[in-house]
């Protein structure tokens, strides 16, 4: 791990982003039983939705068929409408496929207190009722405030009250995640 | 994240808008709309949120999307409408206040003939509150989901944004709340904003009270304009006679196929709604798929009118 500045720190290089989203969807493809299982891809904006597009990727080619790929905006599922105030950017819900008796793997960036994915489970239900819905997360940085844990988690990290663990944009199409202590 | 600002407790108008919470409505209510597309039609945004809608002047289109606006969010609506309430009993403005203030609702919707009733109830209200239209003066959320409808159009008249657009609005602006706050916001968005019909039906001074241009003849309005809007001619607010006879008006005033070829290529036709066939507008331009928008309005004004709930309820919610 390099040090990018005092307040900043590399957790996932580029490279290293890809490699564990490569693992996590070979530990995935062993987990569709059978392997001709109705699987959906569901990302949840914004961060989950970039490791969704790659994962799908990479398990479509191990699976060697397409593989389904839709979206999910939580904002009007959120449980903090009073806290954060009505200022965060809305993105749009592009679930335009089928989702009953589906194996959706639900994928998010970085998972933390669990109620972003409390949302989107709601959310997600709203559009039909899945067999089965699986949770892939590329980092765990504990603190969880709900009964919720990954199904496949790429790395777990520990994180203070006072870090941020983000995914991030470095050049075009270079996703690296890093840690950032915040300001007091 | 929040790129788009707002700290709003009421929405009482367009005037006072700027680009960036224009925007920021715009866009929550782009996303709002697949919720009506869906077979489960709700989110649970503002559940456990009151919404009192208070009209004192008949509206039932209005109204019904307001209130469906509400319950697609999970809000418990309520309905007073005048002609079933206390006020035709005698009580003040002031008492209903009290009385509804005792209900303890998170955000009122108030249509009234008079435009300081807004003004004086966000004063003494504890809710937030959405001019749903106030006499002659605003109706903002008709402007939105007309930007919202113009917005969306944009593609399809080869234009950017709102900088390079002309909006031609036709017929009685001096009557239309409508008029008023879409000149307002489009204003604020770069647009030019032209009031075209006859002078008794225009706003004194329209060019320095609205920053429009004003034509007197239909054609000359509609030349090169991206968007015709027309406008209901009230004829329940005329007490005395504005024009000669609503046939000579169509003769004038209504826009026909034949009229809209001056306008620019792929123009869009609006509506607020109800439209008067025969009066400001023809039935063949009504009813023309590829040139009326009048129905995606309606649409969006749902969507509009979810997105506004959405954001007013975000700032302390009332409290």
């Amino acid at each position: 791990m390099s040090v990018t500045n005092a307040r900043e720190e590399l957790l996932l290089p580029a490279e290293e982003t890809l490699t564990v989203i490569r693992q996590l969807a070979e530990r995935i493809r062993e987990g569709i039983d059978p392997p001709e299982k109705r699987v959906v891809v569901v990302g949840i904006r914004r961060g989950g939705a970039v490791v969704a597009r790659l994962l799908r990727d990479t398990l479509a080619s191990l699976l060697g068929r397409e593989l389904p790929i839709g979206f999910l905006d939580i904002t009007f599922y959120r449980d903090d409408l009073r806290t954060i105030g009505p200022n965060p950017v809305v993105g749009a819900t592009d679930l335009t496929m089928q989702i009953d008796n589906r194996c959706i793997i639900l994928v998010d960036d970085v998972l933390f207190t669990g109620r972003t994915i409390r949302a989107a489970l709601n959310a997600l239900f709203d559009y039909g009722r899945p067999e089965s819905v699986r949770l892939a997360v590329l980092v765990d940085r504990g603190g969880r405030q709900l009964p919720i844990q990954p199904d496949f988690a790429g790395r777990v990290v520990e994180a203070g009250n006072r870090e941020s663990i983000k995914l991030v944009e470095r050049e075009r199409g270079e996703w690296v995640v890093v840690r950032r202590r915040l300001a007091e | 994240m929040g790129t788009h600002l707002w700290n709003r407790k009421h929405l009482l108008g367009m005037a006072d808008l700027s680009r960036e919470e224009i925007h920021a409505i715009l866009e929550a209510a782009a996303s709002l709309r697949e919720v009506n597309r869906r077979d489960i039609k709700k989110v649970p945004t503002l559940r456990g949120k009151t919404v009192i809608n208070l009209f004192y002047e008949n509206s039932t289109r209005t109204r019904t999307s307001f209130e469906l606006a509400g319950k697609r969010m999970s809000a418990d609506v309520i309905n007073m409408s005048v002609a079933s309430s206390s006020v035709k009993k005698g009580e003040t403005l002031y008492d209903t206040l009290a009385t509804l203030q005792a209900m303890n609702p998170d955000l009122v919707v108030i249509r009234h003939p008079e435009s300081g009733a807004q003004e004086f109830l966000a004063r003494h209200l504890d809710a937030s509150l959405v001019n749903a239209g106030d006499g002659r003066h605003e109706h903002p959320t008709q402007a939105l989901l007309d930007l919202l409808t113009i917005h969306d159009n944009l593609p399809l008249l080869e234009q950017e944004d709102f900088s390079s657009l002309i909006v031609a609005v036709c017929g009685d602006s001096l009557h239309s709340r409508v008029a008023r706050s879409i000149a307002l916001g489009l204003k604020t968005l770069g647009a030019e904003v032209r009031f075209v019909g006859p002078p008794g039906l225009l706003p004194f001074r329209a060019e320095e009270a609205f920053g429009v241009r004003v034509f007197h003849r239909l054609e000359q309005g509609l030349e090169g304009a991206h968007v015709v809007m027309a406008l209901r001619l009230q004829l329940e607010r005329m007490s005395v006679g504005f024009i000669p006879s609503v046939r000579e008006y169509f003769a004038f005033w209504g826009l026909t196929k034949a009229r809209l070829a001056v306008a620019a290529p792929n123009a869009i036709v609006m509506h607020p709604g109800p439209i008067n066939r025969g009066v400001e507008i023809a039935s063949e331009v009504a009813d023309d798929r590829e040139r009326s928008v009048i129905l995606d309005q309606v649409a969006n004004g749902l969507a509009v009118r979810m997105a506004v709930m959405y954001r007013l309820c975000g700032v302390g919610g009332g409290r």
